[in-house]
């Protein structure tokens, strides 16, 4: 084997390595959080806080009826459109007005439940949210859901670190995670 | 004769559910040195499970588990 073939294969085998290494499988849990109900996103919390302890490093995308449980309720801003004020009406604002996905009666069944979850010393989903954030869970925002549905970067909660992307950035860290889950 | 365990930190988490036991726990165990011991109190029945879940997962080890008065009593050895 000549010196050359030799150098040949060894960037050969070096460019393989490169590309394990961008897919190698991390402790990391990737979520997307597509549900915008009180229920299906507490357990998206639950399970993310819980990850963190089993030392996984967590990321949630949040989209589509996600996104408005990140509004901030004691924000406003001004200069939608028609469409963009609608949704903003039409859409819980914030994680303290979403409601159940099953027996939401109205609203009866979610304020009960809420009130049995204070009662159980169930945390709360803004209580959730503020232990994700000190538990250094990281949160993307898809830019297309604030963009279709006309929320502004203003209107939103001020989590750390917090970043809107597309499903590309997501994905990035979706490969190299060990657990996947769409909620 | 009754083995006695040092205890290094008490954590009370009583009427606290999932996943607060696990939660409270994994982040406490960073305020002790290898080797020590935490006693967390603990009375959601999940954590019979989720605690040694946690410390297999975490590469700690539970020394001993006694279970009260609806509440359940985990000394647990920091290795790592």
């Amino acid at each position: 084997m000549t010196t050359e073939e030799i150098e040949k294969q060894l960037a050969d085998l070096k460019a393989q390595v490169e590309g394990l290494k961008r897919t190698q499988q991390e402790d990391k849990l990737s979520m997307i959080v597509f549900s915008g109900d009180l229920d299906k996103v507490l357990a998206a919390f639950v399970t993310a806080t819980g990850a963190v302890a089993m030392g996984l490093e967590v990321v949630m995308y949040f989209t589509t009826w996600g996104t408005p449980l990140l509004r901030d309720k004691n924000k406003t801003v001004h200069g939608k459109d028609m469409m963009g004020i609608m949704f903003g009406h039409m859409l819980p604002k914030g994680a303290g007005a979403a409601k159940l996905s099953k027996l939401n009666m109205g609203g009866m069944g979610t304020s009960m439940m809420k009130s049995l979850m204070k009662k159980k010393n169930v945390a709360s989903l803004e209580e959730m949210i503020k232990m994700a954030a000190e538990l250094g869970v990281k949160i993307f925002i898809a830019e297309i859901s604030m963009d279709l549905m006309g929320f502004k970067r203003e209107e939103m909660i001020d989590y750390p670190g917090v970043e809107y992307v597309g499903v590309a950035t997501f994905l990035e860290q979706a490969i190299r995670s060990k657990i996947t889950l769409f909620l | 004769m009754a083995e006695t365990i040092n205890v290094d930190k008490v954590m009370d988490l009583k009427g606290l559910p999932c996943p607060m036991p696990v939660v409270k726990v994994s982040k406490g165990i960073k305020d002790i040195q290898v080797g020590q011991v935490i006693e967390a109190l603990i009375t959601d029945p999940g954590a019979l499970a989720d605690i040694p879940a946690w410390v297999r997962t975490s590469g700690n080890e539970i020394l001993k588990t006694e279970q009260g008065e609806g509440v359940i009593k985990f000394y647990i050895k920091r290795l790592k």
